[in-house]
């Protein structure tokens, strides 16, 4: 017992996280490089020095695929980096992306012993710290597995897909993921811009899933080129449908046609899929007003704001009809955003998009909102305030109101049950729909949410999906 | 990688490739459409879907080298590579269940509209197909267009073919001779398909028109195909390409095609400089 004692070292007790370097707000919102720029070696064992070793790990019950948090932050605390990445990796296929993107403030983090009183350990500064320390320092390695000879399909190769394939494969399945656009990856491509989310790193994660002997297959519009039945009829035994939230919404008020409006969804899918801000290096252009106007106040909207004034913008506004407590986007995104320039008209709601006479986005008509009772979501509901309309001079705008699944599949797929609004109906243990074999999940079934909730569906469904196959042998 | 298995030159500026994408193939139906793109710092484009073989496991596209993309697609030669090809997209053209059909292209829209006309020509309609090119020397397709049609009308705007005259003329005149068409199809530019659904909402004719906007994914995802139909937002790519021509706001929809004139000349322009550099160099 002694010796043990002595062997702990007293664990560091400064109340904040260790700070992580970012690049300056007014160089950053001038370019595509990332935001965050990482712990060394030294900063990510000090803040490792920061967690109490908890024996209950309240942490690991914040984490949809239940990295095992104490453990790697020992391991990272003694300076053992690459068996630390190997101990997030037992659970999440994706360490360098949840690292970044995932809001810990809310899961581990938020349990955290240390929350109590002062800040939570970094976990995920941590989590990003080992996986960018192996991408850096180690090549990825083929992982050996026994084979089944037994196939899966996976549809989408975002989050749920990737994780989903990636649990599968280490299982011995023969998993072919089948992905409609050009470039796997999904929303962690098209969708979450490059200063959050290098694409080199999302790369080189796929590259480490395909390591486990999971097949990408590009340009394949599933619904379209191939059904469901179809997959089964190739000898897919089970699938496991991750097709994501593609289908924007727009509000519904006059002008949205206008030339220079776009859904969130395009305008990023220009700018972080194809590049759009390499134009005309890259052929794929985007329209940026001098000033815009970004329509809701999810981590979309921040994210289609602050590339819009990477850009060249000179003006940007976030316009938001409840009130800053109320906005989805992550606290850490909305301080970026702030940090950066970008102006928030908070209880502000458009009513109309106006035009030049050729067709132009030439302003947004606005009234302003006060909170009233709370709604079905438990957030006030906010009434319009009379006579308070007014216009904003804006050459683009960009509606970022939310997405919801895309049809595509469930068209096309008899026998597959989805919600009124899209959503493919499952049960929520196992990810399985109403035809057999087939599991889903992700936001194709929750409608958008984030990324690491994704992986957890997806995980979940591998699990189900094993023992399915192994049930109907 | 798909590649090119064929290339005809079918007039100074169209082109027509025959590509290997055998799962592509086997779906696709008229009316539908693909997206490609050549290189690592491509576009996307959408172009509709010409002619198929489901035993050879190629899709046949007919194109105008009108922006950088398709200049330098129209630069590819045969065996060579596109990087990207998926399909079939959008929803097919419903051809079944009528007896006499007009079918219109306008210039390259002769070339969306052929599939057509061959599948009603296949179901055993009667197809009156009239094509309208700007001279003579643009005309294309008139010989596969003949073998689908049982009256086939190619005009010019100069008259330099012998027939000078709009398809609208044409197909006016064919009303009025007497003929009772319970289905036109016009393919072709936004203004020539606008002038031939108002003509034909005269004479109360349902009639189809193809949609091609500026789209990104070409499943729903972007939104970017935005086409008002009857005072409701349709997106082309999987709402249509074809819709009601008679519901179709063509003045919004040739509005949105001016969105990227200035950055597709840019395009153009660089891409020419870069060529002129190869040539001297």
């Amino acid at each position: 017992m002694l010796a043990d004692w002595g062997a702990k070292p007293m664990p560091n007790m400064s109340l904040n996280k260790v700070k992580i370097p970012e690049q300056d707000p007014n160089i950053r919102n001038k370019n595509f490089l990332e935001v965050a720029l990482g712990y060394a070696e030294d900063m990510a064992k000090e803040e490792a020095q920061r967690c109490l070793q908890c024996k209950n790990k309240p942490c690991v019950a914040g984490c949809p695929v239940n990295v095992q948090i104490p453990e790697f932050i020992q391991l990272v605390a003694e300076g053992r980096f690459e068996e630390a990445y190997d101990k997030v990796r037992e659970t999440n296929s994706l360490p360098a992306i949840c690292g970044r993107v995932c809001p810990q403030e809310s899961q581990c983090e938020n349990l955290c012993v240390r929350a109590k009183k002062g800040e939570s350990v970094g976990i995920g500064r941590l989590e990003r710290f080992v996986a960018d320390w192996y991408l850096a320092n180690r090549e990825s390695k083929v992982e050996k597995v026994g084979k089944l000879n037994r196939k899966v399909a996976v549809v989408g190769s975002g989050p749920a897909g990737l994780t989903c394939a990636g649990d599968l494969a280490k299982l011995g399945y023969d998993v072919t993921i089948f992905e409609a656009f050009h470039v796997p990856g999904g929303v962690l491509m098209y969708g979450i811009p490059e200063f959050r989310l290098p694409k080199a790193l999302v790369q080189r994660e796929i590259e480490s899933v395909k390591q486990l002997g999971v097949e990408i297959k590009t340009n394949m519009v599933i619904g379209k080129v191939l059904s469901l039945d179809e997959l089964i009829e190739e000898g897919y035994e089970a699938i496991f449908i991750g097709s994501g939230a593609g289908l924007p919404s727009f509000m519904g008020i006059p002008g949205e046609n206008l030339n220079g409006v776009y859904s969130a969804n395009e305008f990023l899918t220009r700018i972080n899929l194809m590049k759009a801000y390499k134009f005309p290096e890259c052929d794929t252009p985007v329209k940026i007003g001098r000033n815009v106007a970004i329509v809701g106040g999810g981590n979309v909207a921040m994210d289609a704001a602050r590339s819009a004034l990477r850009l060249g913008a000179e003006k940007v506004y976030i316009i938001y009809r409840r009130s800053e407590k109320e906005m989805p986007a992550r606290l850490e995104e909305v301080h970026h955003a702030k940090e950066e320039g970008i102006i928030f008209k908070l209880l502000t709601n458009p009513t109309r998009i106006l035009g030049t006479e050729d067709g132009w986005v030439k302003g947004i008509e606005c009234v302003e909102m006060e909170l009233g009772e709370p709604d079905a979501s438990g957030r006030r509901k906010p009434v319009i305030k009379q006579g308070s309309e007014h216009v904003a001079d804006v050459e683009t705008v960009v509606i970022a109101i939310g997405q919801s699944p895309n049809p595509l599949i469930s068209s096309t797929t008899p026998g597959l049950e989805t919600q009124k609004w899209g959503g493919i109906i499952v049960n929520e243990e196992t990810g399985s729909t109403s035809k057999e074999g087939v599991y889903a999940g992700g936001d194709a079934v929750t409608g958008a949410a984030t990324v690491i909730l994704a992986m957890g569906a997806g995980k979940k469904a591998a699990k189900a999906i094993d023992e399915y196959l192994k049930n109907s042998q | 990688m798909f590649r090119i298995v064929r290339k005809q030159v079918l007039n100074p500026a169209v082109k027509l490739m025959e590509i290997e994408a055998p799962y592509v193939a086997k779906k696709a139906a008229p009316g539908q459409f693909i997206i490609l793109r050549t290189d690592e710092n491509g576009e996307r484009i959408p172009l509709t879907i010409a002619d198929y073989n489901r035993e050879k496991g190629t899709v046949t596209i007919i194109f105008q080298e009108v922006g950088k993309t398709t200049k330098v697609l129209g630069e590819m030669k045969e065996g060579d590579y596109l990087l990207d090809f998926v399909g079939p997209l959008g929803v097919a053209s419903h051809l079944d269940g009528y007896r006499k059909v007009a079918v219109i292209g306008g210039g390259l829209g002769t070339a969306i509209a052929y599939p057509q006309a061959k599948k009603l020509h296949e179901l055993g309609a009667e197809v009156h197909s009239i094509v309208g090119f700007r001279n003579q020397e643009l005309i294309i397709l008139e010989k596969e267009m003949q073998q689908v049609s049982n009256k086939l009308i190619v005009a010019t705007d100069d008259g330099s073919n012998g027939n000078k005259g709009f398809v609208t003329d044409m197909l006016k005149k064919l009303i009025e001779e007497g003929n009772q068409y319970d289905l036109v199809i016009a393919i072709g530019p936004l203004i020539m398909m606008k002038v031939v659904s108002n003509l034909t909402k005269q004479y109360g004719i349902k009639t189809l028109v193809s949609m091609n906007p500026v789209m990104i994914d070409g499943t729903g995802m972007c939104g970017g195909c935005r086409v008002s139909v009857g005072g409701k937002t349709k997106f082309a790519c999987v709402d249509g390409p074809d819709f009601d021509g008679h519901e179709v706001d063509f003045d919004e929809a040739m509005r949105r095609q001016m969105m990227y004139k200035s950055e597709e000349k840019r395009s153009q322009e660089e891409h020419a400089c870069r060529l002129g550099g190869q040539t001297n160099a």
